[in-house]
């Protein structure tokens, strides 16, 4: 902070900026706390035992999204099981093998433009790709595979930036003492970026959680849940919604107390994965440090 | 003996080779799949959105401003959906980016440490919270209280048709809550990375606080802060879910208090019914959107590089 030998010129300007600068501050705080609290006050009463453990059934009269949450899963963790080995793999590629020129820079470039790309062209995509072409209609499948193109770039990126703080005289040391490179990759480059390829998968569930335009048309709609234990295999050729599109869903049918129930569930989730991705990368930084 | 234990190290190191050239060739594929992504998503964008194109006539599209996909002499113009989407686009920037820029000053030079450190958690919830959230806000808050203001401003016009306030100005609110987060982030990250001797140059010359941040930081910083407007822009016009709801449901002129679609909102809401040219249609608004985004991605790539020139 500079102080002026004598006494400090006030400028107007400075002090109406100085207001502009604190009150646009003041916006994005207020609107994270008004957010937060208006839906948990709106939605807390929503949620019970049963709006989270039934689903929705005019005949048993119970409301509930278990439905809904049973597919997310199925969605994050199908889509992950793809997405994370592509994405990781990617990564090492272009960090480890790949030498600078052309092919490096499409793989970057199509990288960056994957995750440019707004959710309702890969919603348009996945709907005539997997769902048509493939045949696999509205299906949890299709939504989950829609997805893992999705959240690839992220992943990648991750891993590509948790690659790079690996020191390289970790790689020369492992090299020099007679491992082959892959040997080196699987056992001293992989366990030193875990915290960041961990990182990347925890921001891509919050993704996958969030995500619905793309959802809409891959995945589709339904909430019921499966009746028998086959039905649990089955079900990833069967249309299913996630809980956000189910949000949606409620919203446009006006069950805003359904709406909002699901609303207070995702901003859980959210800011859990926020909390989780924090402490990661703190004990991912103390770490690197020692 | 001798030759037994030669050939199996032989061997092994035959393996290796294997294993060594397998793993180089699965690495290889994975890094293939982000450009057969983009390839196909491309192609099948073009392929689904140009038969429309080819049947209804490229004008009859893109210049015509009337919207009748159902009605017995249909007319497929997306004119006013396409220019909500710019102009919408454009009032969420305008909005959004000096707050977005100016939180960004807060936290990188203004703010005490503490206090920049309970912020900057708040700034990423707001961008990990999801869409359709705010598009309920949007419903349960804005539309309401548009509605009001509508009632007041059109009380006297016999031509005004009411919204019930989902109108393009709520739209455009929503839209800036969600691209603040981005400008936020890219701008700060910009303005930290300007040279500290910049600043210590700009006091020793007896600059204000307020003139070294706006005169000297903010320059330096310049290809960052258009990087955040150019992914800002792309974020908003890409956004479906949040102001599908919101934004009201006919397709007029971009006026404030009018119900409009927006090219993302028009998508959303009439795929699930259509049929035919209809659908067809639907997905050329798809590409006209999927071209918009391309330029986008492209400007940025060269700014990008223009950066790494100057560095």
């Amino acid at each position: 902070m500079p102080n002026s030998l004598i006494k400090k010129k006030s400028r107007i300007q400075d002090t109406v900026l100085y207001i502009c600068i604190y009150f646009s501050a003041a916006i994005s705080v207020l609107l994270l706390i008004g957010i937060i609290g208006y839906v948990l006050v709106k939605g807390i009463g929503s949620i019970n035992l049963e709006f989270l453990t039934k689903a929705t059934s005019a005949i048993d009269g119970t409301t509930g999204i278990a439905g809904n949450i049973i597919n997310t899963l199925y969605i994050i963790v199908i889509t992950l099981l793809i997405a994370t080995p592509i994405g990781v793999g990617s990564a090492i590629f272009l960090n480890e093998y790949a030498k600078p020129g052309r092919f490096v820079r499409i793989v970057e470039f199509t990288t960056e433009t994957l995750a440019g790309i707004p959710s309702i062209i890969f919603g348009l995509f996945g709907m005539v790709f997997f769902g048509n072409t493939l045949k696999l209609g509205y299906s949890i499948l299709s939504g989950a595979f829609t997805l893992t193109l999705m959240i690839l770039p992220l992943i990648t990126r991750n891993t590509q930036e948790a690659l790079k703080t690996v020191p390289n005289s970790y790689r020369s040391g492992a090299l020099g003492i007679g491992a082959t490179k892959w040997y080196m990759i699987r056992t001293i480059l992989l366990p030193s970026a875990m915290p960041g390829i961990i990182t990347g998968i925890i921001l891509a569930v919050g993704r996958i959680v969030g995500e619905s335009a793309a959802l809409l048309f891959t995945a589709g709609s339904g909430y019921i849940l499966p009746k028998t234990p086959i039905g649990y295999f089955t079900k990833i050729f069967e249309s299913g919604g996630t809980m956000t599109i189910q949000l949606y869903l409620s919203m446009s049918k006006g069950q805003y107390s359904i709406a909002f129930g699901i609303a207070v569930v995702l901003l859980v989730i959210v800011v859990g994965i926020n909390f989780l991705t924090k402490f990661l990368a703190k004990k991912f930084d103390t770490g690197r440090r020692d | 003996m001798k030759a037994n234990t030669n050939s199996s190290v032989m061997r092994s190191s035959q393996t290796k080779v294997v294993v060594e050239n397998t793993a180089q060739i699965i690495f290889t594929i994975c890094a293939v799949v982000a450009i057969l992504a983009v390839f196909s998503i491309t192609l099948y964008m073009f392929l689904k959105g140009v038969p429309a194109f080819a049947d209804v006539g490229v004008a009859e599209i893109l210049f015509n401003p009337v919207w009748e996909p159902t009605a017995q002499n249909p007319s497929f113009g997306i004119l006013y959906i396409i220019l909500t989407s710019i102009v919408g686009t454009a009032m969420a920037i305008i909005l959004g980016v000096p707050i977005g820029v100016l939180t960004a000053v807060f936290l990188s030079e203004v703010a005490p440490k503490k206090l920049a450190a309970a912020v900057r958690p708040a700034v990423d919830l707001l961008a990990g919270i999801p869409s359709v959230i705010y598009g309920l806000l949007g419903l349960m808050i804005l539309n309401p209280f548009m509605y009001k203001l509508e009632q007041i401003i059109f009380e006297n016009s016999p031509t005004h048709q009411f919204t019930g306030g989902a109108n393009l100005i709520s739209a455009v609110l929503v839209l800036v809550i969600m691209i603040l987060p981005t400008v936020i982030n890219i701008s700060q990250s910009a303005l930290q990375a300007v040279p500290k001797s910049l600043k210590d140059a700009s006091f020793g010359l007896g600059a204000s606080h307020i003139q070294t941040i706006f005169k000297v930081q903010m320059p330096a910083a310049r290809s960052g802060i258009v990087t955040a407007i150019v992914l800002g822009i792309g974020r908003a016009i890409g956004e479906a879910m949040a102001i599908s709801l919101v934004s009201g449901s006919s397709v007029n002129p971009p006026f404030p208090f009018n119900s409009v679609r927006f090219l993302t909102t028009a998508i959303v809401s009439e795929m699930g019914y259509a049929a035919d040219t209809h659908r067809m249609v639907l997905f050329s608004i798809g590409l006209v959107l999927f071209v918009f985004i391309m330029v986008i991605n492209i400007v940025l790539t060269k700014i990008l590089k223009g950066e790494k020139h100057d560095a």
